[in-house]
């Protein structure tokens, strides 16, 4: 183990910047890296020649995903404005005088949630609204079909926008907050207000729960083969087994990059079984799940880690700052 | 946590007070003083009453229990969320303020200060500000527990619209609100016109502050208890009324010097866990045997918060003393259970 646990350093490759405010995520719109920063712009562009995108002029960005083509951020101006590679925007929604508080997108699906109001537009453009039963804090697309999961008090609602009628409720105790499926569409998985995760098996509705967090988890991401979820809320990131068809139950989950630092983001490599790792107090790393080598790829310093994203390729990794620092790895090689 | 970091949290005011009682003349008050301070501030039925500020958002009072085995925690859902979203426009307000609806209980929105780790590490709570309203306050206590509940957990109650009473009149309401909460600041007002700085910046929840701004602390004991509660029982002595209210009271306890922290310390868990339900807040001051240091706690419900303080002066005199605000207090248990931890 020594040889492995012989921590090696990228940090010579990590080209340091200044987003200019609170980075909220980070993603790559086409080929570009992209911050989305709390005061209501995108940084779109490599570092020396990033154009700043007012998308939410004179507002708050909250929320804000990417699927590599298209970047939607929403304010506490209540607008949702889709951002494509090129730098033009769209307004896909206004809801004057609320705020955004989650977003999903999955192709041309886009879906949004204001307070319990959660609307899902298709490609068509046509806007479908369902009242939540309390304030929806996570929505997240069905990898197949046009169903959305919308996270609430107590449980969690999946909605098919286009069919009638009441849609699948997912009990559970508590308050949820974040929501996300497995890739291959067999488990939904929500973090909650009481410092756990909660899953459910989706063909039968069968509950799992996976606590022992010390604090709130805010941070999923699956492995590419979809057989682990990586997450945050701990001093090391908890990486659950969903391989069987039981997911993690009955399974002790693997720790990665235990640190005394609590971990705030995290994003699983888009080819190998490799978790980026960012940690309240500014450090990142990279950790092998083989066998839980790290590599460093960001000293400590500048405070919490905010926003994570590998680029489609897996060639580099954009990091954000809750002060508003930030970084891009280039791999060597 | 340093006082640095503490200083950089964002105060938050919580506006409590039956309905009309002048909560929102209070809310303009504050945000129309030329304080040059920029306020976030958080109410309820969005859009339904005026208020002219940059940064208003709706909340929906979402109370949600915590499935944490504490059976009285609950925490504002909505608040968390707030918060949290508030925090994007970090550097743009100085503070936030909170107005609840007139039926809501205080004790979720504070519990959220205690409960939510992120809340925490942004925010903390400054005051429970209740209003009540002169004229109506008596009747509302006999009718309304909401009324009474936001009372007794008050830090600052502001005894509004006293030109619509009698001197006779406002002595009683006063009266009857010193029965549930004798030591929260009181203030008399007309038109919610009170000194703002009697109003902000309490610090009413630092366990630092838990003396200073508690005037009538050290005279709580000293009127006569007579153990026969019953509503509208009222004895006169040093020509003021005392009232009993019959179900909310408070409960302070003296002990002539230190305490032995073995017993002290199960004991205040004990009796936070056994009738945390009922204790609506705590807060203490005790002298631990063998530590220079004085030990400051307070508690809503079931929650406990306390550290040590500063060290005990010279000129001051060792004792421990400790309040409880709550319903139907088992009296007795919680003062034999206190004197029992003396060193």
């Amino acid at each position: 183990m020594t040889e492995s646990q012989a921590t090696t350093s990228l940090t010579q490759h990590l080209r340091a910047f200044d987003a200019g405010a609170q980075v909220v995520a980070a993603a790559f719109l086409g080929d570009a890296p992209a911050l989305t920063l709390a005061d209501g712009a995108v940084l779109l562009g490599e570092p020396d020649a990033a154009k700043r995108i007012a998308t939410h002029p004179d507002a708050a960005i909250l929320s804000a995903v990417c699927d590599g083509e298209t970047l939607l951020a929403g304010g506490d101006d209540g607008r949702v404005v889709a951002l494509r590679a090129g730098g033009e925007t769209e307004t896909i929604a206004e809801e004057k005088g609320r705020w955004i508080d989650a977003l999903a997108l999955r192709g041309r699906n886009f879906a949004w949630s204001a307070g319990k109001a959660v609307r899902a537009r298709d490609e068509a453009g046509v806007v479908k609204t369902r009242e939540a039963p309390s304030s929806v804090r996570g929505l997240a697309f069905q990898p197949k079909g046009y169903r959305l999961a919308a996270t609430h008090y107590n449980g969690v609602t999946l909605w098919f926008p286009k069919v009638e009628g009441a849609p699948q409720v997912l009990e559970w105790k508590g308050a949820h907050l974040d929501a996300t499926f497995s890739p291959d569409g067999r488990f939904l998985v929500s973090s909650m207000q009481e410092n756990a995760l909660h899953g459910w098996r989706l063909v039968d509705a069968r509950n799992m729960r996976m606590t022992g967090y010390p604090g709130k988890t805010r941070s999923l991401s699956w492995s590419h083969d979809g057989n682990w979820l990586a997450t945050s809320g701990a001093e090391a990131s908890v990486v659950w087994p969903f391989k069987d068809k039981d997911g993690p139950m009955g399974k002790a989950p693997r720790e990665c990059g235990v640190r005394e630092a609590r971990v705030t983001r995290v994003a699983f490599h888009p080819r190998a079984l490799v978790l980026a790792i960012g940690y309240a107090d500014g450090l990142v790393l990279l950790c092998r799940l083989a066998d839980a080598a790290e590599i460093l790829v960001r000293r400590p310093g500048g405070g919490p880690v905010s926003a994570l994203a590998w680029s489609g390729n897996g060639s580099r990794l954009l990091i954000g700052l809750e002060s508003g620092e930030a970084g891009l790895l280039n791999l060597p090689g | 946590m340093s006082d640095s970091r503490e200083a950089e949290k964002i105060p938050v005011t919580v506006l409590t007070g039956y309905l009309g009682a002048g909560k929102t003349t209070l809310l303009n008050r504050i945000l129309s003083e030329p304080h040059g301070k920029r306020y976030a501030v958080v109410v309820n039925e969005f859009g339904e009453i005026g208020i002219d500020n940059e940064l208003v958002i709706g909340a929906d009072e979402e109370v949600f229990e915590m499935n944490n085995g504490c059976i009285c925690c609950t925490v504002r859902g909505d608040l968390i969320r707030i918060i949290e979203g508030l925090m994007r426009r970090k550097g743009k307000f100085d503070a936030i303020i909170v107005e609840t609806t007139g039926l809501a209980d205080p004790a979720p929105v504070a519990q959220t200060f205690f409960v939510d780790e992120d809340v925490q590490k942004a925010a903390r709570l400054d005051a429970v500000v209740t209003v009540a309203d002169a004229k109506w306050l008596s009747h509302r206590l006999r009718d309304a527990p909401e009324a009474k509940n936001q009372i007794a957990f008050a830090d600052v109650i502001i005894v509004n619209k006293t030109d619509l009473v009698s001197p006779a009149e406002l002595r009683e309401v006063e009266a009857r609100i010193r029965a549930i909460n004798p030591y929260a600041s009181l203030h008399r007002a007309r038109n919610c016109d009170v000194a703002l700085a009697d109003v902000l910046e309490r610090r009413a929840f630092d366990l630092d502050r838990i003396l200073d701004i508690e005037p009538d602390f050290l005279h709580a004991e000293d009127h006569d208890h007579d153990h026969d509660h019953g509503h509208d029982h009222v004895h006169e002595h040093h020509g003021l009324k005392h009232f009993h209210d019959e179900d909310m009271q408070s409960v302070s306890i003296r002990l002539d010097g230190d305490v032995d922290p073995a017993k002290f310390m199960p004991w205040i868990n004990r009796i936070t866990q056994e009738q945390g339900v009922n204790i609506l807040r705590c807060k203490g001051i005790v002298a631990m045997k063998d530590d220079p240091k004085r030990f400051v706690f307070q508690g809503v419900h079931m929650m406990l918060d306390g550290d040590s303080q500063r060290e005990w002066r010279s000129d001051e005199k060792r004792e421990s003393k400790v309040v409880f605000i709550g319903r139907n207090l088992e009296e007795d248990d919680i003062r034999k259970g206190f004197l029992a931890c003396a060193a």
